[in-house]
């Protein structure tokens, strides 16, 4: 199932490359704005809220609740399990639910990261926790 | 300023096929443009303005050459890209441009073959590394969406079939809807589940066609033989997760594109008589009913029940071609025929037995993109002059 799937791996780009070396370490980074002090995720460069350049990258607890999922059953690589799930520092972000019976997935569902490898840096998915 | 009975829909066209394997996807866009510039009473020398999205192959370029259209009195262009409700933004920018004398004449179309070509794959932006692994299809992301509002308000999978029920009466009295079959919430939840909570019937039909519509002054839709329609309200808006704060996805941008066309248009939800609501899956339906306020947000459920948008038979009759849902969703877009259905009722052309009686003022509305990541709406509020 999901544990033999082929992942690509990042492209990567300069705004970003840090969170992915980041990722090598085992470390989930966001990105932090210390003008309107809020969080978010995917990182940039500039704050998508005050558009503050003064954003800094900070390791999340990897920690998050299940917001919504879907269990997608029509897939040539098999069944998998898309969600959002919300940070316990704040943002949320689209992932998959992984490593576990994809039925008993739901929200409200206490999750962490897990990370998957690629030929590059791993990609961040999520796993009961 | 405002578009505000500035600009007619003189002619319309909807492509016959849902399945055109001996067709190119250019000569589709050919074949409904002469349809709609014919319905019209026009000829393509009048055509002033261009309007094409993310289907038409190539772009505004080979779309202008292939279809031969006289490019020394061409002098408006718009390729906005704005996924199935592209043509509904078409709609309100033909709309600006003729408002501001930019062009009088404007042709929009939309045809391809999904069932029988291959796709453009969907482009990505700047989330793609952070994304593009996770899967995310019409199917799951529309999937969440519904699994959201089921949760935050009790809507039940009985309640989304129902959206499908009215589409299917509709659809039996259309002689070109690929899903003719009237059908029972039951068949809907016996079907097979794709994506939770989505079952196969919850999803709209893939469709090879097209469409195309001619926007046009008040002064020459007067001299044509067509009854006049006309746009009195145009709203635009988009939406996404917006680097993850309060991410909400129980609503879709129609919350913000329904109120400014109903502003503009000075009429409020109540005054709508028929509604042609994209219908890509049951949830998008729903979602966009509660967003415009047809019903306030979380009661949508109970609103689309027992048979509440059927012609004839409940308080708001939507979709009477059989929409997404039954009869076409050319090249997985949705807004030109939502359009076209629109005009067709306001027309009085609509079939017989699903014609809205005195359809005097009509809601075309839609959205493009992802339900569930990113999406924009577009909402056009349209009269029977």
């Amino acid at each position: 199932m999901s544990e033999a799937k082929k992942y690509n791996a990042p492209v990567t780009n300069p705004e970003t490359a840090p969170f992915w070396e980041a990722a090598k370490a085992g470390k989930f980074m966001i990105k932090r704005c210390t003008t309107c002090g809020e969080a978010h995720y995917f990182p940039r460069a500039i704050c998508p809220f005050c558009f503050s350049d003064k954003t800094v990258w900070e390791e999340s607890s990897g920690e998050a609740t299940v917001y919504t999922y879907s269990l997608m059953r029509k897939s040539p690589t098999g069944p998998y399990a898309i969600a959002y799930v919300t940070l316990k520092e704040g943002p949320s972000l689209q992932t998959n639910i992984v490593d576990c019976d994809l039925e008993t997935v739901k929200i409200g569902q206490k999750v962490k990261v897990v990370w998957k490898p690629t030929d590059g840096a791993p990609l961040p998915f999520f796993t009961p926790s | 300023m405002t578009i505000k009975g500035k600009a007619y829909i003189a002619g319309i066209y909807e492509h016959p096929t849902r399945h055109a394997p001996d067709k190119s996807t250019p000569q589709l866009h050919a074949e409904v443009a002469k349809g709609a510039i014919e319905d019209a009473g026009l000829t393509k020398d009048d055509i002033d303005g261009y309007f094409c999205a993310g289907d038409a192959p190539g772009g505004l370029w080979p779309m202008v050459d292939y279809l031969g259209l006289n490019t020394k009195k061409l002098r408006h262009v718009d390729s906005t890209e704005t996924g199935g409700c592209s043509y509904l933004i078409h709609l309100g920018h033909a709309a600006e441009a003729i408002a501001a004398g930019k062009c009088s004449v404007a042709l929009v179309t939309l045809a391809g073959k999904p069932r029988t070509g291959p796709m453009p794959p969907r482009a990505s932006g700047a989330e793609a590394d952070f994304e593009l692994a996770y899967g995310a299809t019409t199917h799951n992301a529309y999937g969440m969406c519904a699994m959201r509002h089921m949760h935050d308000y009790g809507t039940t999978s009985e309640q989304l079939a129902w959206i499908k029920v009215a589409a299917s009466h509709h659809a039996q009295y259309n002689p070109h809807a690929m899903l003719k079959e009237v059908v029972t919430v039951e068949d809907i939840l016996n079907s097979p589940m794709i994506s939770d909570p989505l079952h196969r019937m919850d999803c709209c039909v893939v469709t090879d066609g097209g469409g195309a519509m001619i926007v046009t002054t008040p002064e020459i839709a007067r001299s044509l033989k067509k009854p006049l329609v006309r746009l009195i309200g145009h709203g635009e808006a988009m939406k996404g997760p917006r680097g993850g704060k309060d991410l909400d996805l129980t609503y879709s941008a129609g919350v913000w594109s329904g109120p400014r066309a109903f502003e503009e248009a000075g009429v409020t939800p109540k005054d709508i008589k028929y509604a042609s609501i994209y219908d890509s899956f049951t949830i998008t339906v729903l979602m966009q009913l509660e967003d415009l306020g047809f019903c306030k947000k979380g009661e949508g459920g109970k609103f689309v029940a027992d048979g509440n948008l059927i012609s004839g038979v409940g308080k708001l009759p939507f979709n009477t071609d059989g929409g997404g849902l039954c009869s076409n969703h050319p090249v997985n877009r949705g807004g030109m025929t939502k359009i076209l259905e629109a005009v067709r009722q306001l027309r009085g052309e609509a079939h017989p037995k699903v014609q809205v009686q005195n359809c005097d003022l009509a809601i075309a509305h839609g959205t493009g993109g992802l339900l569930g990541v990113r999406h924009a709406a577009s909402t056009c509020i349209l009269e029977r002059a």
